[in-house]
């Protein structure tokens, strides 16, 4: 008998189905891997588990665990379950924590609140536990608050809590989507860890297939709240047969077609650009601190050059990015566009200012939601002074060049999905015909398969306008896809630069190696 | 929004309907009072004082005789005019300094501006019209001058809140790199993604600036006689109220619904306007 | 935590100094001469000069705004003009009223308003959700001293359970006192009620739909436990900040409920004040009653340090 044997699952929620026929199961000291773009159902199947699916839910079929029939189990009896037999860890660590109640407080609750041991021996079982998961007492005492505790500890405080009392299932949401990628390796390895030590079943729900790639024992593939496919982890890859399958798994590794054209000439030339920031000030009597966020950085991209900038959060990338368009001054070192200065007498260069132009990570906060797609692409040409006379027929063939139809210009944003907001937010970064333009995270929220159809966008506009990308991320796999050359910036330094593939394949820095190492990998499959 | 749906949507709000309908009440009891009123105000009628309720006096009479239903008319144009005037106040002074706080977040600018509404908001709106009246003298304009004083800090507070979270936005971030500057970005984005806000809380400031008013007026620092005004009404009837409850009741009961009217339109203009609550119901 | 403490008593001490200035100027220098305005159009000069001498007149602005600011210090509020008797003596005899007046509709307003919100939220959309919502609505409509005059109306007046107004003071006994208070306190209570209760629940609904809130449900916790364990203390944030702006509006409602029950409080002070034109009263009283409304403010900083461990680091 399965731990969990999900059987025929349907759920409804206020007539609307959200899942259908899901089946799959569990067994003890299984890793099975859940996968699925947004919306395909997959967390929902979770909340169907645990007995926490939204008011207004319908289900239907069966989800048995351990042989009860988990939808037909009163509350009361889900409470006792819930902890103690199924424990869940969740995507974002930095809410899933009670901000006014100390890290210990809230491990020992798992054991108190299942009656399991008095004060004392919970308070003890939360160390025992707090340590198993890599929070050794010497510099995580009970008595932290989540707050002094960064993302990748807060998410060790949850899987804590979760394990607490060994139970003999655990439901992982997404529990690496918000960290960064040497943190998520980290938990991924914890997770697979504590599985192994304990014969644990572990649902692992995630929209990435190299997440579960190398480590689940089974894979489910969902989309639109069905199971699409559904095999053994080794060497799923290779036998897979759904088109969807297919499409993820090609999607997830893409690499558009780019035509080499950069030339010798330098476009851009930072040079020993450092940028210092103070942080707020805590007291009018302590003295001004200072945080070096970018330090000494020095590169050049060549015209029609697509130039990779990796880093982790906090790495101070989105900062030198920030500094290169002239939105903030630098403390040193000075940044040249075609040999002019960014920032000339601390006043912003606009003739500069017009050749360079951004897109951002977030497709719903770009844009101004009361303004038309017109008016949203028309913006840049502030930076002319007027508006050209003609403006609203290069809005149109702009938003034709992109992929879309000029007669979207009279819509507003919201009428849009997120890979033709992402659309809109490139043209708007090229109705001026900027020389260079910088990407900043521009792919990095968006499902995998959009992802792929904004890289091939990006990749065939730089040919067709002549553009010089600067892409920052810290998703290696997308870098990887899509640049000649690379920076790894660490801690406002750039530690190793090169050429893509040489990097890739040769790190030389043990950061570089380390990030590389990290990434998720999918494993490679004979085309056909 | 489609206007269309938009009009469906805003009929569907139980609470917006009643709200708007008894404030369009009021605000039309107070504008037709400039042009009739069932009996003249000033016209005093001794021998016909403390009447009842009756045909030719709905509202019974006051103590002079005069007709009560008529006063309550002419007193809400007192009570409107001087909240809505004070709001007027508070936001033209209070969303300009808090887009100009926000947009130098952290900045000296800022500070000065914060502390400044913290200082405003340690002298309640009752002490800050004793004050003036201490020195100036009792008058509807000093009402609305300490009710437009006190609302000052609370729509700055509410610009800077909402605009702090707008300047985070990408949008803003693109709007700079097509080189706009601080006052354009507030203006064009930044304002008009607040205005739900503001409009939400203008007609909460007014039913409060109309508490607020009936308060002054009651203890004499807000409109002076001969002028109606609901709080005077209900200062007049204090010591009658044992002998003739009706003229206590009427001028509270036109305070409350008009109060009630305001803050039902604000609730349900909330609802409506926040997309974030709208999905939430449906 | 310590940090915290003295920085916000700085911002206290520079709140209470820039207040005393704006308060000094609005009554002192702003009238022009205080002393001929203090006596009216027909007062003879010699009377007007003994007052400009009393008052200390002569003395240049800043320096009668030290003297008066040291006085205060040392407890020394000045002398009445019209009563003949130090201004301190009268506030603290008028403070026994006004203050437990305040702390009494404090009181009660929170006794009301948090099981109130919290049944209303736990509830969200039944009937008791509802009948909540639509009494709060009409509560925060009502006027505090319309309020009153009804219950007189009904309480004193036809049913004759209490007096009309007036306060047989503390020495007549604490339950006599309490009693003369009731109605005061309760009409002042209602609308803040009615407030507290509506935050109390918007914010227990922002916190129930929280992330950790579904991490203590995934735990094994109840409902129920979850709202006592996390969201309660969660949802106490936005409710105190209510709490201290209450305390501001409390002290001015209770000036005009004095009105309405003849309570001998600060507030009958400060209006026989005005129309005795004894500008030194008005000054002193609404001094302490801005001090009052910072001292409050700042003990309800202190309470958020209290509830929210994010506030005591590194400050």
């Amino acid at each position: 008998m399965s731990l969990l044997a999900i059987d025929r699952l349907s759920l409804a929620i206020h007539g609307a189905p959200i899942l259908r026929d899901v089946s799959f199961s569990v067994d003890q000291g299984q890793i099975v891997g859940v996968i699925g773009e947004s919306g395909s159902g997959k967390s929902m199947t979770a909340c169907a588990v645990m007995g926490l699916l939204p008011a207004g839910a319908q289900t239907g079929g069966r989800v048995l665990f351990e042989g009860r029939d988990l939808l037909s189990t009163s509350e009361a009896e889900m409470c006792a379950l819930r902890g103690a037999g199924i424990g869940m860890v969740f995507q974002e660590p930095m809410t899933a924590l009670n901000p006014v109640q100390t890290i210990g407080a809230q491990v020992a609750e798992t054991v108190l609140i299942h009656r399991a041991g008095t004060r004392a021996q919970a308070m003890a079982r939360a160390r025992e536990v707090l340590e198993r998961v890599g929070l050794p007492a010497d510099r995580f005492p009970l008595s932290r608050y989540p707050h002094e505790l960064s993302g990748g500890q807060r998410q060790r405080v949850v899987i804590a809590m979760a394990i607490a009392l060994r139970p003999r299932l655990l439901i992982a949401d997404e529990p690496t989507t918000a960290l960064d990628v040497t943190t998520q390796a980290q938990i991924l390895r914890l997770l697979k860890r504590l599985v192994a030590e304990d014969g644990m079943g572990l649902m692992l729900i995630t929209h990435d297939l190299g997440v579960v790639a190398d480590m689940a024992d089974e894979m489910v593939i969902m989309k639109d709240g069905e199971v699409v496919e559904r095999g053994a982890g080794q060497g799923f890859f290779g036998r897979m047969k759904h088109p969807y399958t297919r499409a993820l798994f090609e999607a997830s590794s893409h690499v558009p077609r780019r035509a080499a054209q950069a030339e010798d000439r330098a476009l851009l030339e930072v040079k020993g650009v450092s940028r210092d920031y103070a942080p707020a000030r805590t007291s009018l009597l302590a003295p001004a601190r200072r945080f070096r966020a970018v330090d000494g950085v020095s590169f050049t991209i060549r015209r029609g050059e697509s130039l990779g900038l990796v880093g982790e959060s906090g790495c101070g990338k989105s900062t030198l990015a920030r500094a290169i368009l002239g939105l903030e001054e630098v403390q040193e070192g000075e940044i040249l566009l075609d040999g002019a200065p960014v920032f000339s007498g601390h006043h912003v260069n606009l003739a500069v200012r017009r050749r360079m132009q951004v897109v951002f990570q977030d497709p719903y906060g770009s844009f101004n939601p009361r303004w038309k797609v017109a008016r949203l692409v028309a913006e840049p040409f502030h930076l002319l002074g007027a508006r050209p006379p003609d403006w609203r027929e290069q809005v149109a063939e702009m938003l034709e060049n992109v992929g879309l139809a000029a007669a979207d210009m009279e819509k507003y944003i919201h009428e849009f999905s997120g890979g033709q907001r992402q659309r809109i937010a490139i043209a708007r970064a090229l109705i001026l015909r900027p020389e260079l333009v910088i990407l900043d995270e521009a792919v990095s929220a968006l499902d995998v398969s959009i992802r792929a159809q904004i890289l091939d966008l990006l990749a065939d506009l730089s040919g067709r306008f002549g553009l010089t990308y600067l892409f920052i991320s810290h998703d290696l796999s997308v870098v990887r896809a899509i640049t000649d050359r690379v920076l790894v910036m660490r801690a406002g330094r750039i530690v190793e630069r090169g050429r893509t593939q040489e990097v890739f394949e040769n790190p030389q820095h043990d950061y570089t190696k380390t990030l590389i190492a990290a990434a998720p990998k999918l494993p490679q499959v004979a085309a056909e | 929004m489609a206007g269309r749906g938009w009009m469906r949507a805003a009929l569907s709000s139980r609470s917006l309907v009643l709200g708007a309908v008894l404030t369009a009440l009021f605000v039309g009891a107070a504008v037709l009072s400039f042009f009739w009123t069932p009996h003249d105000v000033a016209q005093m009628n001794i021998p016909g004082k403390l009447q009842p309720p009756s045909a030719v006096h709905w509202f019974g009479t006051d103590h002079f005789g005069r007709d009560i239903f008529s006063m309550v008319m002419v007193g809400a144009r007192t009570s409107i005019a001087v909240a809505l005037v004070a709001v007027g106040i508070g936001m033209a002074l209070g969303v300009p300094l808090g887009l100009a706080a926000a947009a130098r977040a952290g900045g000296l600018l800022d500070e000065v501006i914060m502390r400044g509404n913290d200082l405003v908001f340690a002298f309640p709106a009752l002490l800050i019209a004793i004050l003036i009246t201490a020195v100036f003298g009792a008058s509807a304009l000093n009402a609305i001058i300490a009710i437009g004083i006190f609302n000052i800090p609370v729509f700055a507070r509410l610009s800077r809140g909402g605009a702090l979270s707008l300047w985070k936005r990408e949008y803003i971030l693109a709007a700079r790199v097509s080189g706009k500057g601080a006052v354009r970005i507030s203006l064009e984005h930044i304002l008009p993604n607040i205005a739900n806000l503001l409009i939400v809380q203008g007609t909460i400031q007014f039913s409060l600036g109309i508490l607020a008013e009936a308060g002054l007026s009651y203890v004499g620092l807000g409109a002076q006689p001969p002028t109606p005004s609901w709080g005077r009404m209900l200062a007049d009837a204090q010591t009658l109220i044992g002998i003739a409850p009706h003229i206590a009741i009427f001028p509270g009961l036109a305070i409350v619904l008009t109060v009630l009217g305001l803050n039902l339109m604000g609730d349900g203009l909330r609802d409506l306007l926040d997309p974030r609550l709208r999905r939430a119901r449906r | 935590m310590l940090r915290y403490a003295l920085k916000r008593l700085l911002s206290l001490a520079i709140s209470l100094a820039v207040a005393s200035v704006v308060i000094f100027v609005a009554i002192e220098v702003v009238p022009g001469d205080p002393a001929s305005y203090m006596l009216g159009i027909n007062a003879r000069p010699d009377t007007v000069a003994a007052l400009r001498e009393e008052l200390g007149l002569n003395m240049s602005p800043p320096e009668r705004y030290i003297a008066w600011v040291g006085g205060l210090l040392q407890g020394d509020f000045g002398t009445s003009y019209t009563y003949r008797t130090p201004v301190a003596e009268m506030i603290s005899e008028r403070l026994w009223v006004s203050l437990p007046l305040a702390l009494f509709a404090l009181a009660l307003s929170t006794l009301i308003a948090f099981p109130a919100g919290i049944i209303a939220a736990t509830r969200r959309g039944s009937k008791w959700d509802l009948g909540i919502m639509g009494v709060t609505q009409l509560g925060i409509a009502v006027p505090n001293f319309w309020f009153a005059m009804l219950m007189v109306l009904v309480f004193a007046i036809n049913l004759r359970w209490f007096s009309a107004g007036g306060f047989p003071g503390w020495e007549a006994g604490l339950l006599p006192g309490l009693k003369a208070l009731l109605l005061p306190a309760v009409s002042l209570a209602l609308p803040q009620a009615s407030i507290l209760a509506r935050v109390m629940r918007s914010a227990l609904l922002d916190t129930l739909d929280e992330d950790f809130i579904r991490t203590a449900r995934a735990k094994g916790l109840t409902r129920r436990q979850v709202l006592r364990r996390h969201a309660l203390r969660n949802a106490l944030i936005p409710v105190l900040t209510i709490i201290g702006l209450q305390f501001s509006f409390l002290l001015a409602g209770a000036i005009i409920i004095e009105n309405v029950f003849f309570l001998p409080g600060l507030g009958r002070l400060v209006f026989q004040s005005i129309s005795a034109r004894d500008l030194i009263v008005v000054e002193s009283v609404v001094m302490l009653l801005v001090f009052a409304v910072v001292v409050v403010n700042f003990a309800v900083d202190l309470a958020y340090a209290a509830v929210d461990p994010r506030l005591r680091r590194r400050r």
